[in-house]
């Protein structure tokens, strides 16, 4: 039987179930062969902080959305097209976010009484009317997958754990993906269990049988690749990003990486990352505590190595000190921040923006600090290693904001050439600085960046002692005198004031729009997404993103100033904005909403049209 | 200083040619000089900001005039501190050092050993900043063996901000923060360090050089973590505080002296004193005169069963009836720089040194033209 295929530009999908229902991993998958079809992508992973909440219940609720096109795109989507609800939980979940006529494939096998009770069900969805503004195919998932797996040296449990991959097969099916790299990936994954394999695999294949046969599905949906520029591309997610671009960035400075961290969510998956990296020189050590793991960066920063830590709010509040210590000793450092939703635990899986503030002033005294953040998934490569570049040449700490929805998002990436790299190595200093020939001043400046010289233990004749006692300028020497101290503040901020960052640039095609609407860090897609559809509605819009948030590009007043209103989304209630304010007297329009999740598109372009609206 | 040399940490040894102990295991991995050093090398030009008649008066001076001995390169020895009275130490050496924040000196130290095995690091710290503040990084560097010496100067009360009590003071302690006495029992800490299982564990006191720098000696032969207790006279917030040792009345009745592969004896005369196996599991203290030779305890620093050598630090409780004073263990395991550089070292070669170009085109990829 041959169906009927249907063209489409864009489709999301998103796929909800159990929080050991394996949907993580199904979303993988079916973005790799996406990816490996030639699509644009971005997906949204949205999981809860407990590994294993009470199973069937609304808490307990993982899903993976998945945004693939013909065309090129910014966001993993607003509302997805197709839900897979992979129990009554996911549903109901899942349900508001549907709009009227998407398709829900639901396993009707978990739709039983005691399921639906536990989220409130009263009757079942699947058989009363109320789904009836969507299309619904109510499948029996597990059962068929058991069914298909008749014969299989598999036990039941691990059976109808295959439905997952029954699921994923139907998935593929419906929209025409590349089966190989699946079938690849379960042989690998199970290679120590052959019939593990063998039987995951089986399940793939049915799901695909079954779309192909079943009269649920009538047609199937084609979405063909899109025009991306010529080059070889991976899909990466930002975590993954971000530990190759600290690898980069080591060889790239032709020094050792030392990353000292302490496993926080979401962070953890670049301190895993970079600890399969030894062969690159790569020291990974998981320390006692977040004050250990920058404590311990910065040991080795002192020893020439670049040190780097990881780790998201909680652990920046405690790093502080430490952080301090690196602006007084003036050592290169780079502290990434994996962002999430707080205060305090907040929500540790859940995507924020709210601690710029606190990488900008969280520490005592007058402690300036780099800022810089990625605004996609992929850009998290060329950040870090903009953060490395930065600590190096100024010999300063540098705060690195990612989020969680950068740091688990992914879309594909142009493997970049390695000769497209910038040198980012600097010099150790060798001998004495002093006029007199002999004589070593660990704080005798540059001219250029006011970096001061960067002397490792092992060189002869630069024996010299730091600390976070205030120092005489050039000597480095213990002083409490009042105008050294105040020159010293000075110095440091000139130095952070000077450091040399690319200028903003400006999105505005018809060069005469009103309306600026300005970001930073991962709001960029959803941002742009925004600004795309008010532009096809006919409005006129600029659009600009900030990657250095401190020191601002020199000419940010200038590009602010230029328009009758500045725009400014951020998932905080207005931080960047205050600073804008602050520093310009320009008055930002702010769009705040802190759910723990991105913005989406729509919302954004309804906000855009009405700022371009309103008087 | 070359990037190899800092990343290829285990091939960077010194020369290592054989002068006793020092050159053993502990600093194998330390360039070494054939220039003579002497104590002046290692004074600073910055003038010593201590209360006259502290302590750490003593236990500098016996620091360098110790560090000649070692034969090192200069340049490869870094002192790292805290913040404390004691923690301004390394500003009076004339070798690379950092002067850090409170408690976090093991931390700093951990990450500069463990990318850096051609360096001898050496850790100052006091009762507060080690056992209160740093309490936790303490334990984990020593249960970690990373290749530190860490002199932790006690002397009881916090000196710097005027005059609390510390981790370390006696109950009761009458101090401008406890008018009606501490409450809290205090640290022993080397029975802290032994729990932590460090390798190296040992008590000497700022007034006996000849016996700190034997201590000192021994420290620095050890790969990995030393922990050395410095009983160290604060004469302006808590004087005399180890007085019982030191004054010739008494001290030779509660100074047990520990000497690997001796009968642990002590006192003199018919108060002569011996440690033998209580039955309850511990050690006890007995009079010399009441036990046969074949029940007193022979002190063997190198039992690879830390339960004696707690049992021993145990002796000081109630404080200063028996203060045992010397090696409580030194038992050797790899240290933690060691393996870790192992790790890289197998890494590089079962894969090869890392290909960024490999890295970056790993796992799925495809092809747009």
């Amino acid at each position: 039987m041959t169906k009927q295929v249907q063209q489409l530009d864009r489709v999301i999908i998103r796929f909800a179930g159990d929080s050991g229902d394996g949907m993580q991993l199904t979303g993988d998958r079916f973005t790799a062969e996406t990816a490996q079809f030639g699509n644009d992508l971005s997906t949204l992973p949205n999981f809860p902080a407990e590994i294993r909440a009470p199973a069937g219940t609304l808490p307990g609720v993982s899903s993976f959305q998945l945004h693939f096109a013909d065309h090129d795109i910014l966001t993993p989507g607003d509302a997805p097209n197709v839900l897979v609800a992979m129990n009554p939980a996911a549903l109901k979940a899942n349900l508001a976010d549907l709009p009227r006529g998407a398709d829900i494939i639901a396993n009707t096998d978990e739709f039983t009484k005691r399921n639906l009770s536990k989220v409130g069900y009263a009757g079942n969805p699947l058989e009363d009317d109320s789904l009836k503004e969507w299309r619904l195919h109510a499948v029996p998932l597990t059962s068929l997958t058991v069914k298909a797996l008749e014969g299989f040296d598999v036990s039941k449990k691990d059976a109808e754990r295959a439905k997952n991959m029954f699921a994923l097969g139907l998935l593929s099916w419906l929209y025409n993906r590349p089966t190989e790299g699946t079938t690849a990936f379960l042989e690998a994954k199970f290679a120590a269990k052959p019939e593990i394999a063998k039987a995951n695999i089986a399940a793939f294949q049915a799901g695909w049988n079954y779309g192909e046969t079943t009269e649920s599905f009538s047609v199937s949906y084609e979405v063909k690749p899109a025009a991306l520029a010529p080059g070889v591309y991976r899909n990466i997610s930002g975590n993954m990003a971000l530990a190759y671009g600290l690898v980069a960035a080591s060889v790239q400075a032709k020094l050792p990486l030392f990353l000292g961290s302490y496993p926080i969510t979401p962070a953890s998956d670049i301190l895993h990352e970079l600890s399969k990296h030894k062969a690159f020189g790569v020291r990974t050590f998981q320390a006692e505590d977040e004050i250990a793991g920058v404590g311990a960066a910065l040991g080795a920063s002192f020893g020439g190595s670049l040190g780097v830590t990881t780790t998201s709010g909680p652990g920046v509040a405690l790093k502080a000190e430490t952080v301090g210590l690196a602006v007084a000793t003036e050592l290169p450092l780079v502290i990434v921040d994996v962002q999430r939703a707080g205060p305090s635990t907040g929500m540790p899986t859940k995507t924020e923006q709210t601690d710029l503030l606190m990488a900008m002033f969280g520490r005592n005294g007058e402690s300036p600090v780099p800022v810089l953040a990625p605004a996609t998934p992929a850009d998290c490569f060329d950040m870090a290693i903009e953060a490395a570049r930065i600590a190096l040449a100024y010999r300063t700490p540098v705060m690195l904001l990612s989020d969680g929805y950068l740091a688990n998002g992914s879309e594909p990436w142009r493997i970049p050439d390695i000769a497209e790299l910038p040198d980012i190595s600097v010099e150790f200093a060798t001998t004495p600085n002093g006029e007199d020939g002999t004589t070593f001043l660990p704080f005798q400046r540059d001219a250029d960046t006011l970096a001061r010289p960067w002397a490792v233990p092992g060189t002869p004749g630069l024996e010299h002692r730091i600390g976070g006692i205030e120092k005489a300028d050039g000597s480095g020497n213990i002083s409490y005198d009042p105008d050294n101290h105040d020159r010293m503040v000075h110095l440091r901020q000139a130095k952070i004031d000077g450091i040399d960052v690319p200028d903003l640039s400006v999105d505005d095609p018809t060069g005469d729009a009103k309306v600026l609407v300005l970001g930073w860090g991962s709001t960029y897609g959803p941002i742009a997404a925004g600004v795309r559809r008010a532009r096809a509605a006919g409005h006129k819009v600029a659009q600009a993103h900030l990657r250095h948030l401190n020191p601002l590009p020199a000419n940010t007043g200038q590009v602010l100033r230029a328009y009758d209103k500045v725009l400014l989304p951020e998932i905080n209630l207005g931080q960047l904005a205050m600073l804008l304010r602050a520093r310009f007297l320009v008055d930002v329009i702010g769009y705040n909403r802190v759910r723990g999740l991105p913005f989406k598109a729509a919302e954004l372009a309804t906000v855009i049209q009405e700022v371009i609206e309103s008087d | 200083m070359k990037v190899t040399e800092i990343r290829n940490g285990n091939g960077a040894a010194g020369n290592g040619s054989g002068n006793g102990s020092l050159n053993g295991r502990g600093l194998a991995l330390v360039p070494r000089t054939e220039v003579k050093q002497t104590l002046k090398d290692f004074k600073s030009d910055q003038e010593v900001r201590w209360c006259p008649g502290c302590g750490d008066y003593a236990i500098l001076a016996a620091v360098q005039s110790f560090l000649p001995e070692l034969g090192l390169k200069r340049e490869n020895i870094v002192f790292v501190s805290g913040i404390g009275c004691s923690s301004r130490f390394p500003y009076y050496l004339n070798t690379y050092g950092i002067h850090s924040i409170h408690g976090r000196a093991p931390a700093i130290a951990t990450g500069l050993a463990a990318s850096r095995p051609d360096l001898s690091v050496w850790v100052i710290t006091g009762d507060g900043d080690a056992l209160s503040i740093g309490g936790n990084h303490l334990i984990h560097a020593l249960r970690r063996n990373v290749n530190l010496n860490i002199l932790l100067f006690n002397n009881r009360i916090y000196g710097l901000t005027k005059g609390q009590y510390s981790p370390t003071s006696e109950i009761g302690k009458i101090t401008k923060s406890t008018p009606m006495g501490s409450l809290d029992k205090p640290f022993n800490p080397i029975s802290l360090a032994l729990g932590a299982e460090a390798g190296f564990v040992a008590r000497t006191i700022d007034s006996d050089r000849k016996h700190l720098q034997g201590v000192l000696r021994e420290a620095a032969a050890h790969r990995g973590a030393s922990l050395v207790e410095i009983y160290q006279n604060c004469n302006i917030f808590n004087d005399n505080a180890f007085e019982a040792l030191k004054d010739p009345a008494t001290r030779d009745e509660i100074t047990v002296k520990l000497e690997h592969g001796q009968p642990i004896v002590f006192g003199t005369g018919d108060n002569e004193k011996a440690v033998r196996l209580s039955p309850t599991g511990g050690v006890e203290v007995v009079r010399r005169a009441d036990v046969a030779d074949s029940e007193i305890l022979v002190h063997d620093v190198h039992n690879p069963d830390p339960s004696l050598a707690f049992a021993l630090s145990r002796l000081d409780d109630p404080a200063f009836e028996h203060v045992p004073i010397g090696i409580f263990r030194s038992v050797d395991r790899p240290s933690y720089d060691q393996l870790l550089n192992e790790q890289l070292d197998t890494a590089i070669a079962a894969k090869g040194p890392g290909s960024l170009a490999g890295l970056l085109n790993s796992g799925d990829t495809w092809q747009i033209n």
